[in-house]
Order: structure tokens, then C-alpha cells, then sequence
């Protein structure tokens, strides 16, 4: 009888759930506000990247750059001349259409010299962006650059409506597959499928974003089921006991996260290459990932993502060895070893992480005087003020290894060869050269230990098993929902 | 008692002048720049010159004091730098979870706190005596935030009967209620045993007063007399502890906020340190302020009320 019952509710429970066309996904920060294109946040993009905001191109899960609401495009001959085909029929959330001098509008607006845009330098080699027809872009640069396509798919380069950009941090209006309808401050944003989408229709007919910060609480929420999947899980211990569970899927993806102990270079004793590479040989850094990451994460040699085609292994240059690094710290002068600082910021990759790289620099002579700071303060302190010794950092923009060029860095790095070889690169555009400059690259500062080359930092996705299409990887902070569906 | 209140009127005024110095000053005084914080590491320095002086924080401090107490006394508590609404909006929004919380958990502490101390104080040396004691003790002991763990992993992962966390707002009264349900029993237990704990010796002293006996004395049953002359005497602590506890409950609830994910006042403070969004923290801070004082003032009215002796001698 009683099996009998259950059965009976079971075929009442089954088409019920097979219908589920809605999506409940948790992220760890809030978005401050829903404006892409004027904060650094990156939980604006994980909540409207692909999703309510599109550029002329974007990423695609594999990192790669396609054509978005830019149909296709040409380029001249000399390389500065791009002129971008718009798609037709395309409407903004709010019924408006869609069309050249909105990309101008966005572009102009970018790149003006009151912008608040968090990567202006995205846009600082565009001389003129200028309308040919409704359906017709050209954009001039003063130079040829090699990474322009890619730039344009950064979250900070969608384009946005005049019409709307009043109203654009608290209702943003976009052209994307879902729109905006509404924001509880704190707790969540919902998306709504749009039915008016140039592109094929999502599977999904709304997402709730959910805010859940503590890493507790998003353990009890994923497992008591409130939410159907998370998307950059914090609770790097419980992944494993969702690993085993049958109601869930765990995807480990990888991130543009090169995470870094920072040296420095503009101040004694690490403007010494001789002392950071013993530093460097100080490291254990699957140690540090064992311990501070519960095993996930890359190790890494230089400051490149491992998924990258372009990737060089360099790991070799600096192995595990306290002899060696001791040795290195005597022949500079540094026998009795010295102090110094490591401030850190809030992630648990540097926290934790802190913890051990201190530990392991002891060994060879090195002692550290950590200090924890919250954001703002690191920022103010050790990235404006340079006033550190050592700090870890993970740098999650797409294809920085451009920093390395900027003496004024925080890390303070100046190399004139290093700077020379990236002006090359910005003006190269074929992809086998770009390779090539881009190994070198890569070698020169790995050679030159300009910082200690920890980890690429890992992605858990902690999702219900019958969800199908979350973005694995993050090729940028993105969560697309376009492609993701329940299973039948 | 008019000139009483005036008095006390008077010297709230002051505290709030007072506060709104300190606090500026302290949270101004911090390192960190919204506008960097804001733009991150790859912003460029014209960039951040252009969000300061689109958030008005390149004027003199003194000047951003005067327009932030001006706007304050016109209502008007500025615009949060992050979020770009009013910080009144964002408060209010705040204020419709904090402030039913606070309730619901002070109506629950009340409930559990005025049975287990009359019990106690009327049994004392009993073993309900023992009993309640030996509860209130555990109850101060345990953090608060670790009992909340412990409801979540019964009540939400194991039971299912609650969810974990979040706030589905409040247009089903229903689910809100139920969703401050955790919450409210996690915040509520240790301040239901210290305010057990203070009534239960109130009572006990006030057992000992010579006009107990004279109840006692005129027929009055034990119970009878408890009720009408000893609570009563006894609520002058309580509710000095009671005002205590609200404002706690109405700010110092971050942490079950943090376990429970709710969208609180607590985490708006929180949230608000973290990104350097010092007009938030500055007016929040100011109307919790404004919230304790005013929540002291009516505790003062409310002795008055109860007691007589303290309206004559003011």
C-alpha cells in the first residue's frame, strides 16, 4: 500500500519536473550596480555578459572571439581601417532597433575623456568611429592592433542605447537573449527570456542570479536545493562530498586567474633578479595548491593561462628546491636571509595561500611579516602606493601579460626589451607571429622571475545533474545562459 | 514628566551632533578610495579623476561634512556610491527584513524568557529551577551563528521543511514569515536566556521585598502576588535589557544575515565597508544611531510609566 502511494506521487512529480524551464544560479558577488561599462566589478558581467548586454563580438566558451552583433567584418590592408557589417533586425529589450550609431554612441561614450570606463585602454588606439549606413561601421585606428576583435568582446565594449543609458545602472537595456525585469538589492537579479532575440531562442524562459557570499551558507543552500547550481562554488573543501552525490554535477573549469606572488622589483632586495628567482625556487606550488586550493588549480611558470593555445610550460625554470634557493640568497648577499612584508588581499587563495608561502620562504632564510587588508585597502596601499614587500594576487583579466609593460605597475617591472616586444605585438596581426612574440614574451619575465608564478586559478561549477550547457571554463567572468537547458 | 522628557530630548540632540563628528571622521579617516576601489587595477588615472569628481569626492572634507549633515536634517541621505540609489531607499528596502527580524526574534526571546523566569524564580532551588538555569547558561554559551548552522543542517538540508537562506520577499506574507522563521529562532535563543537569567534574579530580589509579604499577608496567593506586585516591579531591568537587545537585533544581526543570506541591514554595512561606499556606511551608521538613542529614550519613558518614583523626581 504504502509502495503503492509512493509510486502514485512519483508519477505526479515526474512531468512537473520535466517542464522545469527556469534556472536558479547563485554567484558569490553582488554586481554594485548593472553598468558594464563603467566598473571593474566583475559580478556585472557575470550576471548580463551574453546574457543582457552583447558587443559587436564576444567570447565563445572556448575563449575563442566570434562574430556577435556584428555580422562579420573587413579589414584593410594596413591594418587600421575595420569595417564592421551590423546584423539586421535586431531590437533592444525595449522594443527600440538596433543600429550604427549606437555602436558609435557606445564606443564614443567609452573612450570620451570624462569616461568612467574601468578599461578605457581597450579603446584608446580607436582615432574615429564613424556611421556609413544604419547597417555599417568603420572604425579607424591610429595603428594596427592585433588584439582589436578581442578587445571589442570584453564586457566593458557592449554596446549600449542612448535612449536607455540614463536609467542603465538600476534597469539595464540590452540587446541580449534575456532582459533585465527585476533587481532585489542584497539578494537577486531576474532575467527573462526575450522573445524578440535575433539569435536562436534559449531553452530557459527566466534565471534568478542569486548572492550568496559566505561559503557556509552557499554549502546549505546548494544542498538543501534552493538553488540550482553555483557557479564559482567557494567552499573549496565540500566539492568533493557534491562529487560523489547523484543529485549533483561538479565542473571544474579554469579561469584567466594567473594567481601570483608579487615581488616588489622597485625595491630592495627584490630589484635583485638573483633574490627573486631564489624566492621563486622557494616555492612549492603544489604544495600551496594542495593546501590553500584543496588541489585545484594549474601550476603555472609564467603570467599565461595554461588553456591558452599560445601557452609556454615554464614551470621547469623555477623548480621546488630550498638547497638551491638558499644557495642563490648567499651568493647576493643575503646568507642571513632578510625580512619582509606579504600583505593580503581578501580571496582564500591569498589568505590561506599567505600562510604557506610563508612558511616555505622560512626555510630558506626568508621571514615574512603578513598583514591581511580588505580590497580597498590593498588597493590603496600595495597597488597605488607600492608600499610592500610581497602580496598574492590572482590577475583575472583576459590576455594581460601587457602589464609587464608598464613600469609604473605595481609590481613595478622595467624591462625596455619586454616593452618593446609588446609594442611589436600590438602591431602584429598574424596569428603565427603573435604566437611566436607571445612565447617570448612569456620567457622573458619567467626568465627574469618578476614575480613568483603560483597557480592558474581554478572554476567549480556546483550544479543539479540534469542541467546541461553551463559555461565550464571562464574565458572571461560570464555565465551565457543561452545554451543551458534541463535535461528531459 | 514633560520636563523629563525635554531634558532627555535635549541631551539625545547632542549625542546625535556628537555621533555625526565621530563617525565622519572615523570613516573618512580610513584608507581606501571608492572611485579606485570601484575601477579596479586596470583603471587609468584620468578615469578615476573623472569618477571622483562625478561622485563629488574631490571637494574638501569639511565641505562633503556640512552637505552630508544638511542633507541628513532635510532627509536627504545622499547617494551611495556604488549603487547609485538613495541611501534612503536602500535602508528602507533593508529596514523591511531587519526590522519585522528584530521583532520576530524579540517577540520569540519574550515568549521563552517571562514563562522559563517566573517558573525559576517561583521554584527556586527546585529542580525547574536547575532546569531553566542549565538551559540559559547553554544558551549564552553557544554563538549564535553556530546554532545557526546547526537549524540549517537540520531544518533546511536534512528535514527540508525550511529553505536555507534568501528572503522571497514580502508579497506572500506566508513565505517571508517563514523564511525569518530560522533566523528569528537563532537570534532569539541566547537573548531569551539573558533576559531569563536577569528577570529570574529581578524576581528573586523583589520575592524578598518587605510589600511581598504584605500581599502575602492580605490573602494573596504566591502566584497571585507574583503576578500583580512582583513582575511588575520586576520589568524596570527587563526593559533596559530589552532596549539593549533591539538595537543589537536591528544591527547586529551580520552575521546570522552572512549564514541565512538575507538582504539585511547588517549586510548592507557590511557590503558597504568592504567597497569603501562611505556614504552608505556614514548614514546607515547615523540611523542606527538615531535608532539607539531614540530606542533608549522611550526605555527611559517606559521606566516612567511603570515606575512613578522617577517622574516625580525628574
Amino acid at each position: 500500500m504504502f509502495r503503492r502511494t509512493l509510486t502514485a506521487l512519483a508519477f505526479v512529480a515526474t512531468p512537473a519536473l520535466a517542464q522545469q524551464s527556469d534556472l536558479t544560479l547563485a554567484i558569490q558577488l553582488e554586481p554594485p550596480h548593472l553598468d558594464p561599462t563603467s566598473a571593474a566589478a566583475g559580478a556585472i558581467d557575470s550576471v548580463l555578459y551574453s546574457n543582457v548586454f552583447e558587443g559587436l563580438t564576444r567570447f565563445a566558451a572556448d575563449g575563442s572571439v566570434e562574430p556577435a552583433l556584428a555580422e562579420s567584418w573587413e579589414i584593410s590592408e594596413d591594418g587600421t581601417t575595420y569595417t564592421f557589417t551590423l546584423r539586421e533586425g535586431v531590437r533592444f529589450h525595449d522594443g527600440s532597433a538596433f543600429d550604427a550609431e549606437d555602436v558609435k554612441f557606445s564606443l564614443d561614450r567609452a573612450r570620451a575623456e570624462d569616461s568612467v570606463n574601468a578599461q578605457k585602454a581597450l579603446f584608446e588606439g580607436i582615432s574615429e568611429v564613424s556611421v556609413v549606413d544604419p547597417a555599417t561601421v568603420e572604425i579607424t585606428l591610429a595603428q594596427p592592433d592585433g588584439s582589436f576583435l578581442f578587445n571589442l568582446a570584453w564586457g566593458d565594449a557592449v554596446i549600449v542605447a542612448p535612449e536607455t543609458i540614463e536609467g542603465i545602472k538600476q534597469s539595464p537595456v540590452g540587446t541580449g537573449p534575456f532582459a533585465f525585469s527585476e533587481w532585489v538589492q542584497g539578494d537577486r537579479v531576474e532575467l527573462t527570456r526575450y522573445a524578440d532575440y535575433w539569435g536562436p531562442a534559449p531553452a530557459l524562459e527566466a534565471a534568478t542570479f542569486k548572492f550568496i557570499s559566505d561559503p557556509t551558507a552557499a554549502f546549505a543552500a546548494m544542498m538543501a536545493q534552493d538553488i540550482d547550481a553555483f557557479a564559482g562554488f567557494p567552499a573549496p573543501e565540500n566539492i568533493a562530498q557534491f562529487e560523489v552525490d547523484p543529485r549533483f554535477q561538479v565542473l571544474m573549469g579554469s579561469t584567466e586567474g594567473e594567481t601570483i606572488l608579487a615581488m616588489n622589483n622597485g625595491q630592495e632586495p627584490f630589484d635583485d633578479p638573483a633574490v627573486r628567482e631564489a624566492v621563486a625556487h622557494a616555492i612549492d606550488r603544489q604544495a600551496i595548491i594542495d593546501g590553500a586550493m584543496f588541489g585545484q588549480g594549474t601550476p603555472i611558470g609564467t603570467h599565461f593561462a595554461p588553456h591558452h593555445p599560445d601557452y609556454v610550460d615554464l614551470t621547469d625554470l623555477s623548480p621546488h628546491d630550498p638547497e638551491v634557493a638558499r644557495q642563490m640568497l648567499a651568493d647576493a648577499g643575503y646568507g642571513e636571509g632578510f625580512s619582509t612584508t606579504l600583505k593580503l588581499p581578501p580571496p582564500s587563495y591569498a589568505r590561506r595561500g599567505g600562510e604557506i608561502i610563508a612558511a616555505q620562504l622560512r626555510e630558506v632564510g626568508i621571514e615574512t611579516e603578513i598583514t591581511n587588508l580588505e580590497w580597498a585597502q590593498w588597493l590603496e596601499e600595495v597597488f597605488r602606493g607600492k608600499d610592500y614587500g610581497l602580496t598574492i594576487v590572482s590577475h583575472t583579466e583576459p590576455m594581460d601579460i601587457g602589464i609587464y609593460a608598464r613600469p609604473d605597475y605595481y609590481f613595478q617591472y622595467d624591462n625596455p626589451d619586454f616593452q618593446a616586444l609588446m609594442t611589436e605585438l600590438t602591431g602584429t596581426t598574424d596569428a603565427g607571429d603573435r604566437s611566436d612574440l607571445l612565447a617570448e614574451a612569456q620567457r622573458m619575465i619567467a626568465e627574469d622571475h618578476v614575480n613568483g608564478y603560483l597557480f592558474q586559478l581554478a572554476f567549480p561549477t556546483v550544479a543539479d545533474a540534469r542541467l546541461k550547457g553551463l559555461w565550464q571554463n571562464q574565458p572571461t567572468q560570464a555565465n551565457p545562459l543561452a545554451g543551458v537547458s534541463w535535461a528531459e | 514628566m514633560l520636563a523629563y522628557a525635554l531634558r532627555r530630548l535635549v541631551s539625545l540632540g547632542l549625542s546625535l551632533v556628537v555621533a555625526s563628528l565621530v563617525i565622519f571622521l572615523v570613516v573618512e579617516v580610513a584608507p581606501g578610495d571608492p572611485a579606485s576601489f570601484m575601477l579596479g587595477i586596470n583603471a587609468q588615472p584620468d578615469t578615476v579623476a573623472a569618477l571622483r569628481a562625478e561622485l563629488g569626492l574631490d571637494l574638501p572634507k569639511w565641505q562633503r561634512y556640512l552637505a552630508w549633515v544638511g542633507g541628513m536634517v532635510t532627509g536627504d541621505f545622499g547617494m551611495s556610491y556604488t549603487y547609485r540609489t538613495p541611501v534612503s531607499e536602500m535602508v528602507m528596502d533593508r529596514l523591511w527584513i531587519s526590522l519585522p527580524l528584530a521583532l520576530y526574534a524579540l517577540v520569540l526571546s519574550t515568549a521563552l524568557a517571562f514563562p522559563a523566569a517566573l517558573l525559576a524564580a517561583s521554584r527556586r532551588g527546585e529542580a525547574g529551577d536547575f532546569a531553566v538555569m542549565g538551559a540559559t547558561q547553554l544558551g549564552i554559551a553557544v554563538p549564535n551563528f553556530w546554532f545557526a548552522m546547526l537549524l540549517v543542517l537540520l531544518f533546511a538540508i536534512n528535514l527540508g521543511w525550511f529553505s536555507a537562506g534568501g528572503f522571497p520577499g514580502w508579497e506572500d506574507p506566508g513565505a517571508a514569515l517563514k523564511a525569518l522563521t530560522l533566523p528569528a529562532v537563532a537570534l532569539a535563543l541566547p537573548q531569551a536566556a539573558i533576559l531569563a537569567r536577569v528577570m529570574r534574579s529581578a524576581l528573586i530580589d523583589i520575592l524578598a521585598e518587605d510589600f511581598m509579604r504584605t500581599a502575602r499577608a492580605k490573602g494573596l496567593t504566591r502566584a497571585q502576588a507574583l503576578w500583580r506586585h512582583g513582575v511588575r516591579n520586576a520589568l524596570i531591568p527587563v526593559l533596559t535589557i530589552l532596549g539593549l537587545q533591539f538595537s543589537f537585533l536591528l544591527a547586529g544581526a551580520i552575521i546570522i544575515e552572512q549564514v541565512f543570506f538575507l538582504p539585511g541591514l547588517g549586510r548592507l554595512i557590511f557590503q558597504a565597508i568592504s567597497q569603501r561606499d562611505l556614504i552608505v556606511v556614514e548614514s546607515v551608521v547615523m540611523l542606527l544611531v538615531f535608532a539607539v538613542i531614540l530606542v533608549t529614550f522611550l526605555t527611559d519613558m517606559a521606566y516612567a510609566a511603570v515606575d512613578p518614583r522617577l517622574r516625580r523626581r525628574a
